[in-house]
């Protein structure tokens, strides 16, 4: 069916830092990497369990204020005369408090949408977006508000016998932001290939008939919506220490929005659509900013995106495994007349 | 002459849908390995009663009994833990996704790998796997639809459809199971194969009860026929008793009619 095997894919991707030496290329491919994880992550639920979650961002932006804070430090007075003094700490440390709260949060919005399906579900969680955003905005003490979040340290690794090693170049990013990428994958290929994968997908093909064979619906949404909000809040911790500096715009709803482009157009429920969607929609700005004027290239790419949903409502991946399925069938003499869906 | 013991029981269930009373003090019974069928006209109650057993509605009264447990306030995927497992009046299958992934989420119950399990892949998990994939085909070939198994459910004709939903709801182990108008819509043929697979389930040692319009199927299948009317029962017995009883006759058929037939 595959025309490259998996190792083949990763193969290449782990070879294109030797052979693309332009650094704004690589910072492209690195936004496009982060984006991917943060596509994978919200597909678990939208593409899976089928909830819509158009607050996704703001597991993104938790991931990426809490491990800024951790590996910055920060103090808070708690009361008068008592401050509390957070020395800082190693950025893998604050990565990882990033993925904990993230999925903290993830596991506080699947309690509270107990029972909320549909539009409730997107409701709860883009007013959870908000409120976020509303903290990060106005609880200066901790955030520095609209001042933002400054001179975040960048991942820094002590290896055994070379010393320290600080991601400040674009190359060590490049494989931090890969390796993220395709352990997302893997964890989420693991899930939905399994017994709590199939939950998800009973979820969302038919809540009444899951819940009447022994599924309980709430806590498997309880359980994507933790791991989907923890690799949301990874995307955010590799953010953060990329760019180095995070404000309250990170809440935008219009990064929701992309993400969910890019699962959509790549195929939501599939493993690979979110990753497509994402390589699309984060290269092609770039592409056009190249050969289009700026007023224009906005609008060529909102027309992309409708030509993409309009002949292929089901997604890029989706409809490459049935064309492909296709052309099998009618190459092969016995296949031709076997039966296809 | 000891009847088999009692495993379901329904005791002065009563729902109300605002002033609407749907089921007033219902009670009835279901005993081991019997096929036992619910009839009555339509708005009689029969599928509110399986909802409220089913624990997809709360009764305003009464109390729902299986084996040793009460099944009121019940969360369904928690009755179904407890072996009562149902299937839908309106055809109700996982349509986007193949027949043989439909019956697979039907052993949910089946499985034990816990989350942290998969995501470590534990060796066990793989043999849970292989075990549960084996046990998916055997019951598409119980239900007669192993050659349809990479087909999605919803491009199913209407008569398979209703078996995989049997299929899926066998798949979920049941001790008593509940079928909501399974051969509605069926044609006398696809019955007839209908009522072998009942009997094909019957003896695997499950407990049926079966709300049914055909009643050459409810004759043909039951032990025991219990006829609802009106929120009420009117009457309960072997089938054959069923049939000549005046109430029920008058229920299906209005005060004026001289004949009934089956």
């Amino acid at each position: 069916m595959r025309r490259w095997p998996a190792w083949a894919w990763v193969a290449f991707l782990a070879s294109i830092p030797l052979w693309v030496r332009n650094q704004y290329y690589l910072h492209v491919l690195i936004n496009t990497g982060i984006f991917a994880v943060a596509a994978m992550s919200l597909n678990l639920l939208l593409g899976y369990t089928g909830q819509l979650s158009l607050g996704h961002v703001a597991f993104f932006g938790i991931g990426a204020y809490t491990s800024a804070l951790v590996s910055l430090g920060f103090d808070l007075q708690l009361a008068a005369g008592y401050t509390f003094v957070f020395e800082p700490r190693p950025v893998w440390l604050g990565f990882l408090a990033g993925v904990a709260v993230a999925g903290l949060f993830g596991w506080l919005i699947g309690k509270l949408s107990f029972r909320v399906r549909g539009a409730y579900f997107v409701i709860v969680t883009v007013s959870f977006a908000e409120v976020v955003k509303l903290v990060a905005l106005n609880w200066v003490d901790l955030t520095e508000g609209p001042m933002a979040l400054n001179n975040i340290p960048p991942v820094t690794l002590s290896l055994p016998g070379l010393g320290e090693l600080t991601f400040w170049k674009k190359e060590p990013n490049y494989y931090l932001v890969l390796a993220v990428c395709l352990l997302s994958y893997a964890v989420i290929r693991r899930l939905v290939q399994s017994r709590a994968g199939r939950a998800f997908i009973a979820l969302r093909e038919n809540e009444a008939l899951a819940e009447s064979v022994g599924v309980d619906v709430t806590r498997f949404l309880v359980l994507a919506a933790v791991i989907s909000a923890a690799i949301a809040g990874a995307a955010g911790g590799l953010y953060a220490h990329y760019i180095k500096i995070v404000d309250p715009d990170i809440f935008l709803f219009i990064y929701t929005v992309v993400m969910v482009i890019m699962v959509v157009t790549g195929g939501k429920g599939t493993l690979l659509g979110p990753v497509v969607g994402a390589v699309i929609f984060g290269i092609l700005p770039e592409i056009l900013r190249e050969v289009a004027r700026p007023e224009v290239q906005w609008i060529i790419y909102g027309f992309i995106m409708i030509l993409i949903v309009f002949f292929l409502p089901e997604g890029i991946v989706p409809a490459a495994a049935s064309w492909r399925k296709a052309r099998a069938a009618s190459a092969s003499p016995l296949g031709a007349a076997g039966e296809r869906a | 002459m000891s009847a088999p013991a009692a495993v379901l029981a329904v005791e002065g269930v009563e729902v109300r849908f605002g002033g609407l009373v749907a089921l007033s003090d219902l009670s009835f019974i279901v005993r081991e390995g019997e096929v036992a069928s619910l009839i009555g006209p339509n708005g009689a109650g029969k599928t509110t009663a399986f909802n409220v057993i089913t624990g997809f509605l709360r009764p305003a009264k009464g109390a729902v009994r299986y084996r040793e447990s009460l099944l009121n306030g019940l969360r369904p995927s928690q009755v179904a833990e407890r072996g009562v497992v149902r299937t839908f009046q309106k055809t109700s299958v996982f349509g986007g996704i193949p027949v043989f992934e439909n019956v697979l989420i039907g052993l949910h119950r089946r499985g034990r790998a816990k989350s942290w399990e998969i995501l470590l892949a534990l060796p066990r998990v793989r043999q849970e796997e292989k075990r549960l994939r084996e046990e998916a085909m055997e019951l598409l070939s119980f239900a007669g639809l192993a050659h349809r198994r990479e087909e999605p459910g919803a491009a199913l004709p209407y008569g398979e459809q209703r078996l995989l939903e049997v299929a899926v709801a066998m798949a979920a182990d049941p001790s008593l199971l509940l079928l909501d108008e399974p051969v509605s819509g069926m044609n006398p043929s696809e019955t007839a194969g209908f009522m072998k697979m009942v009997e094909k389930i019957r003896g695997r040692g499950i407990t049926i009860l079966l709300v049914e319009h055909d009643m050459r199927m409810v004759m043909g299948v039951s032990d025991r026929v219990v006829v609802l009317n009106q929120g009420r029962i009117i009457a309960e017995g072997p089938p054959a008793e069923i049939q000549r009883d005046p109430d029920v006759i008058r229920a299906y058929l209005g005060q004026g009619a001289k004949r009934a037939g089956g």
